[in-house]
């Protein structure tokens, strides 16, 4: 294998990234998907010189190995979206982000639309032709407190042909401003990529400054972190089920799973005062230790929340009405979501059997694995099924964490990071894979960062899943995905 | 049917008593923060130099911390070797001025309620249209949860709308990004006269931890009038609250 291979929040040599020759690289890249690796990123680096570089990073699900390797490009390349669907989004990117053309792109619109390109209400949007095809337009502003977005519909009657998902009104440089990372906004910025998410892509962000200035989380460390992880997932997990409760008008379970999220979040405040998990999970360790009187309430709060929790999504499951509306509603077909390189809940809920957790689970899930619960029928059943079997799951997790968070040391020191290195660190998130990449320069400084929310892959699998399904259906299984704009747009 | 009815006796009546009872905050919650004024060793700046979203101004009496920019991370009273710095508890952060928000000392935002004519048209019954530009979902996730049967805003008379056209104001929150700024503009624009405008978060009130990025405006000031300041790194759903409730003059 030509490529450069890493584990999760590894490190290696910028000088050890194997350079390519253009066509090599195509290959190499589209053998290796060929042969069931995954695109993990696609991104550009700027390199020596001025000239600019496209890195390529695979995934080998079942060794837990990641693939690097890059080529030189000028100002175009041929595209590789039409051999490789999962690069479609990430050319887009590279395309707004650097001015290089992938050649051959079937869609090349901007992607976030920063300040100084396209202005976002100057686009084009596919158009479906035919007498009594119709469009629905709607957003960035929607009917309820949610984040912008725009979402164009090309609908025959009731039915949906095709839906253009267009984005960006959230972009407010968050990628940009971590680099030269470690610096003091850095933290705060990761835990703002996206708000629902604060301990994924903190985690995320400091497994890479862990790996890069060679700092090492203490057992006790690692446990803490992963119990705001389960407690994130878990919130977020049940709220949504409420969520998809109200969206078919079945308010009792609606009512109580709100209630019940609040709670989880509530739990959370009690690490670390924050609802959302701010201010926990900080480079080499954690903010604060949790005293046995804490965990002794954790899990007796826990408990209690796991009772209201099953009472009420047992709701869900035993109303003809619910299933009714969710069953073969939405379905994401397995070979799409393999395709697209869908993550997380919804790739799991098709059938697909990913989880980082386990593939790759890098210094915090090394020691902490939950049974990975697969789905098959890819329907808005199947990613609520999917839903409440992660908290099931995690709740098992939480359970021995709290029983025994082990010992060590609350936070290592963090020292400066290693120069010119490579680390990708992966962290399953509650949406699914989130992906922070980091390169240092010479004198130890965070040259290029790149971050890759579970939500920047996934929104193609939400349209897929609306095509030939009645335009009514859309809230429902746009919640049942609950993708986010910020940790898109970044 | 008769499943509902009895999950329904299991998860019990859950709506808080606030404001007839104080809430029952996290122990580590940081609210309103409180200065020991004079005790600063000379020369010391450890507080502004680490305060992420710069927020902190130091003088002779001591810092003064810009709640509308914090983001109650609390690494400043961390930091401060003297303990000058305490995050309170208390939850009551809203202020009807930008002024209000520079903390020195004890000081108490203070929100001043809505004029009568106002509070009669609005007092038992305002429909906000909650307008999201560019933050990071934490806002919304505070602002949805006033919805839950906890705190239950609609108790109140208070509702988030789909329709600016059926709104009273707009509640915004998000540092407005450039993207946004024409879509805020126009919405707060649809709503009919009078109308309020509230700024949640420290996004909305100055760009937060995004403050100087080229892609954001810096929070709506500048843009629109604002009637609400409601600080925090989201706020919490009762400082939220309180807020509506103190312009509304019924607390």
């Amino acid at each position: 294998m030509t490529f450069l291979t890493i584990g999760n929040a590894e490190l290696k040599p910028v000088d050890a990234l194997p350079v390519l020759a253009r066509d090599e690289f195509r290959e190499e890249v589209l053998s290796q998907v060929g042969e069931g690796r995954r695109l993990l990123l696609l991104s550009a680096l700027p390199g020596d010189g001025g000239e600019t570089r496209l890195l390529a990073a695979l995934a080998d699900d079942a060794r837990g190995e990641i693939g690097l390797a890059a080529t030189t490009v000028a100002d175009s390349y041929p595209a590789l979206t039409l051999d490789c669907p999962a690069a479609h989004y990430f050319e887009r990117e590279i395309h707004e982000q650097y001015g290089i053309t992938p050649e051959g792109h079937p869609w090349l619109k901007p992607v976030r639309f920063p300040h100084g390109g396209m202005a976002i209400e100057d686009v084009e949007f596919f158009k479906v032709a035919g007498a009594e095809v119709h469009e629905v337009a709607v957003g960035p502003v929607h009917a309820g407190v949610i984040e912008p977005g725009h979402f164009r519909f090309s609908c025959h009657g009731e039915r949906v042909l095709h839906l253009e998902i267009s984005l960006g009104y959230q972009h407010r440089g968050v990628e940009a401003a971590m680099r030269d990372s470690p610096h003091k906004r850095s933290i705060h910025l990761a835990e703002t990529v996206a708000g629902d998410t604060s301990a994924g892509h903190a985690t995320a962000y400091c497994q890479l400054i862990e790996a890069l200035s060679g700092a090492e989380c203490s057992p006790r460390a690692t446990a803490l972190r992963v119990v705001a992880l389960e407690l994130e997932r878990i919130a977020n997990h049940i709220g949504d089920l409420g969520a998809l409760a109200g969206d078919v008008g079945f308010l009792p379970a609606a009512a109580y799973c709100g209630r019940l999220r609040g709670d989880v979040l509530n739990l959370t405040a009690l690490l670390c005062g924050s609802r959302l998990g701010r201010g926990w999970i900080r480079p080499g360790g954690v903010a604060g230790d949790l005293g046995t009187e804490t965990l002794a309430e954790l899990r007796l709060r826990l408990a209690e929340t796991e009772r209201d929790m099953r009472n009420a999504v047992d709701l869900l499951w035993k109303s003809s009405s619910v299933r009714g509306r969710f069953e073969n509603t939405g379905t994401l077909r397995r070979e799409i979501a393999a395709d697209l390189g869908i993550v997380g809940p919804p790739a799991r809920a098709s059938g697909i059997d990913r989880d980082c957790r386990r593939d790759f689970p890098g210094p915090t899930y090394r020691n902490h694995q939950p049974f990975i619960a697969v789905g098959e029928s890819g329907d808005v059943f199947g990613r609520a099924m999917q839903r409440w079997q992660e908290i099931d799951n995690s709740l098992i997790l939480l359970g021995r964490l709290l029983d025994d968070p082990g010992a060590g040391a609350i936070a290592a020191r963090i020292g400066g990071l290693a120069p010119n290195r490579i680390a990708v660190s992966l962290v399953e998130g509650w949406r699914g894979e989130i992906v922070h990449l980091g390169m240092t320069d010479g004198a130890g400084h965070l040259c290029h960062y790149k971050i890759v929310d579970p939500s920047f892959r996934n929104w193609f699998g939400l349209a897929m899943a609306m095509r030939d399904q009645q335009i009514s259906d859309f809230p429902l299984c746009n919640k049942s995905f609950n993708l986010s704009y910020c940790g898109h747009d970044l | 049917m008769f499943k509902a009815l009895m999950a329904r006796a299991r998860q019990g009546y859950r709506t808080a008593a606030y404001p007839a009872e104080e809430p029952n905050l996290s122990p580590l919650f940081r609210g309103r923060p409180i200065f020991d004024q004079g005790k600063c060793a000379a020369g010391c700046t450890a507080c502004a130099d680490l305060c992420p979203s710069t927020a902190i101004k130091l003088s002779a009496e001591g810092p003064r911390l810009d709640i509308g920019r914090c983001i109650f991370c609390g690494e400043c009273a961390a930091a401060c070797p003297q303990d000058v710095i305490h995050f309170t508890r208390d939850w009551r952060l809203a202020a009807s001025e930008r002024a209000e928000l520079l903390i020195t000392g004890n000081a108490q935002p203070h929100v001043e309620a809505l004029r009568k004519e106002l509070r009669r048209l609005l007092g038992r019954s305002l429909r906000l249209r909650q307008i999201s530009a560019g933050g990071c979902n934490g806002c919304e996730v505070e602002v949805n949860a006033l919805g839950n049967v906890v705190f239950d805003v609609s108790r109140f008379g208070i509702d988030f709308v789909a329709s600016p056209r059926h709104a009273d104001g707009v509640l915004i929150t998000g540092p407005i990004t450039e993207n946004m700024r024409e879509a805020t503009l126009s919405t707060y624009a649809a709503v009919a006269e009078p109308k309020l405008v509230i700024a949640a978060g420290a996004c909305a009130i100055s760009g937060g931890i995004f403050h100087g990025h080229p892609e954001v405006c810096d929070g709506i000031e500048g843009l629109l009038l604002v009637d609400l300041y409601v600080p925090g790194c989201p706020p919490h759903p009762l400082t939220i609250l309180d807020g509506l409730l103190r312009l509304l003059g019924r607390l």
